[in-house]
């Protein structure tokens, strides 16, 4: 049994939505919640890239954030190498966040315009005291700059200067500039063209068989999923609804959403293939549907559905939740 | 050793006298020295404010008398008109006032008057207004609330009534001795009481915004501190409209000194500057002393209009979509 380095639990948040307090007295409504994570347990061995699959509004990036620490859990606890970061000291969090750093979508927006290279790698390995001189920060900055394919006379430029796949590359070498075992990538790659997309893929992959990463890799292409990682987790509305290895979830999909989006893939093999869309909308999270979220569209629902909400069952190699399953 | 460094020193010499050619070609072709290169009105505002600000400054050095020294002045020599007219006096240039004083110190010790009061209390607003901004805009929710609503506050108070209340207050306060010493932190305090809530304003909408982006998200991630993340990744991201304000701002604190002064809550009579110049010499403007009120009120325009036109060219230049 590999140890795992996260392991999550029950992990809820709510988003207070509710209208100003004055005039939620007034019109006298209730205080209004957006329950955007209802409960998801995963864990994560060391080495692995697990992927969180789903579409837009479903709750995949709140759970990366849950996990770095940028929104604290209404309930639930995130266990990173047996610290509970939830309830853990200040100080002692400090300590713990070495461990773990994170990849943004936005390459545009994760790099302060204003900040040289070499300040922007170099702000944690000063935060966290990692060089003993100007001289050594400097090495390590050219270092990490290398080992994500730039140059280290890259380090005196701006972020303007670069592409958006140089820059996502720049934001990988900050993220590593802790030495870190744990990176939480937030769709790292949706925001560029489809050949860079590969070309920061590689870099990632080599990155993790050199230093023995561990990924959570958040991201709606399925293919990029298919591509990069070893297990899938597809949510749905803030619920995890199948868990398992990639080959098996994409041969054989046994949760009728899973199935419906491997349907959605688009395939050279079979290009005139007819397709069923998928079809309804995501219902808002702040008013979900009762029992099973998915079952206003699934094909397979029953009575049963409407009323009770499925839990995550171990079917051995994978976990699914739905009832007819 | 002696002939190694005698061989050395010329070329290190000329290599930093290159190194200096590099460093002011590089700045003459710069952006903003470009664009100071085409705009001649912004030149010459440029050049009419520094000799301005260092007549101001250097008044000790320039004005021929000391007009806070009363030894300095004679009521022998009072009301002598400008060394042009036919009974002008070749000692002072613009002629003197009612007391004896030679208007032209007068006038370079109350530009120095006038500019301090209006380059500290901006200074103080900015300080005041970009930290509460930050906190504002980083923190957002009630702190947020808070000062915003502070801010709504002060910005409904008009300047001149809040130093006129001011100054009631602390002369009411403070013993009558003490009101001379005390009315230029008076002016201050008003100016930069009622001044701070407009770069408040600017900095929190820019901060609210800068919050939100992932680079600050990463900076969390990393465990920045708040300041840490305030000050060094937010503020640089939001300093540029406060500087454009700020030029603008240094031109209006000067005119509401004035306007202080001139209703008489402002500088006293022995320290004067621009405004009091003028309600002094205002009250001899109908007995024919026309050049006691005329100066100051000239240099203070032309200080005003030069400081708003440089603001203007700052703004211009920062502003990448007015280029």
């Amino acid at each position: 049994m590999v140890e795992s380095v996260v392991s999550v639990e029950n992990l809820q948040i709510k988003f207070d939505v509710s209208v100003p307090l004055l005039s939620r007295l007034l019109k006298r409504k209730p205080k209004t919640y957006v329950h955007a994570v209802r409960g998801v347990d995963f864990s994560i061995k060391k080495g692995e890239t697990f992927s969180l699959v789903g579409e837009s509004g479903c709750g995949k990036s709140t759970v990366a954030k849950l996990l770095s620490g940028l929104h604290k859990p209404s309930d639930g606890s995130v266990v990173f190498k047996g610290h509970d970061l939830v309830s853990l000291s200040r100080s002692k969090l400090k300590e713990v966040r070495r461990g773990f750093q994170m990849i943004f979508q936005d390459p545009y927006a994760s790099l302060n315009p204003r900040w040289k290279v070499a300040d922007i790698i170099g702000e944690p390995i000063d935060l966290f005291g990692l060089a003993d001189s100007k001289q050594h920060k400097q090495a390590m900055v050219i270092e990490l700059l290398h080992q994500v394919g730039l140059s280290g006379e890259d380090r005196l430029k701006y972020p303007h200067e670069f592409s958006g796949g140089q820059r996502q590359r720049i934001s990988i070498a900050r993220a590593l500039a802790s030495k870190p075992e744990f990176l939480i990538c937030d769709e790292p790659t949706s925001a560029l063209d489809v050949s860079v997309q590969a070309q920061v893929l590689n870099i990632m992959s080599e990155l993790q068989e050199k230093l023995g990463l561990t990924y959570l890799f958040i991201s709606h292409d399925m293919s990029v999923v298919s591509h990069f990682s070893d297990r899938v987790g597809i949510m749905y509305l803030g619920r995890l609804v199948e868990v398992g290895e990639v080959a098996d979830i994409f041969n054989s999909p046994k949760h009728p959403y899973t199935k419906m989006l491997m349907e959605a893939i688009p395939s050279m093999d079979e290009i005139n293939k007819e397709r069923t869309p998928v079809s309804g909308e995501v219902p808002s999270p702040l008013n979900p549907p009762s029992g099973c979220a998915f079952h206003p569209r699934c094909p397979n629902a029953t009575h049963a559905c409407a009323s009770e909400s499925p839990v995550l069952r171990d079917l051995g190699e994978r976990s699914v939740a739905c009832l007819n399953v | 050793m002696n002939d190694l460094i005698a061989t050395q020193e010329p070329s290190l010499k000329r290599r930093w006298g290159a190194k200096m050619t590099d460093i002011v070609s590089s700045v003459w072709d710069s952006d903003i020295v470009y664009s100071l290169r085409n705009s001649k009105v912004t030149i010459v505002s440029f050049i009419v404010m520094a000799v301005i600000l260092i007549l101001g400054l250097g008044a000790d050095l320039f004005a021929p008398t000391n007009p806070f020294d009363p030894t300095s002045f004679s009521l022998f020599d009072s009301e002598i008109p400008p060394v042009w007219t036919d009974s002008g006096d070749s000692r002072f240039i613009l002629g003197t006032d009612i007391q004896g004083r030679d208007v032209y110190s007068l006038l370079l010790y109350g530009v120095r008057i006038s500019l301090m009061v209006g380059f500290v209390s901006v200074l103080l607003s900015l300080v005041l207004g970009v930290v509460l901004g930050l906190i504002s805009g980083y923190f957002g929710g009630k702190v947020d609330a808070l000062i915003m609503r502070i801010a709504d506050a002060m910005l409904s108070f008009p300047t001149i009534m809040f130093a006129l209340l001011v100054s009631g207050v602390a002369r009411g306060i403070f013993p009558k001795e003490m009101h001379g010493d005390i009315s230029v932190y008076v002016i201050i305090f008003s100016i930069t009481a009622t001044g701070w809530m407009q770069y408040a304003r600017t900095v929190r909408g820019a901060a609210l915004l800068e919050s939100g982006k992932e680079y600050v998200q990463a900076a969390r991630v990393m465990g920045s501190s708040s300041a840490r993340i305030m000050f060094k990744h937010i503020l640089p991201n939001t300093i540029s409209p406060v500087l454009v304000i700020g030029t603008l701002h240094i031109a209006l604190a000067v005119l509401t000194e004035a306007t202080l002064s001139f209703l008489g809550v402002g500088m006293p009579p022995n320290q004067p500057s621009l405004g009091t110049l003028i309600n002094e010499g205002n009250q001899y403007l109908f007995s024919g002393q026309w050049w006691v009120v005329l100066f100051p009120a000239m240099v203070l325009v032309v200080l005003a209009l030069c400081v708003n036109l440089v603001g203007d060219w700052i703004r211009d230049v920062l502003n990448p979509k007015l280029r």
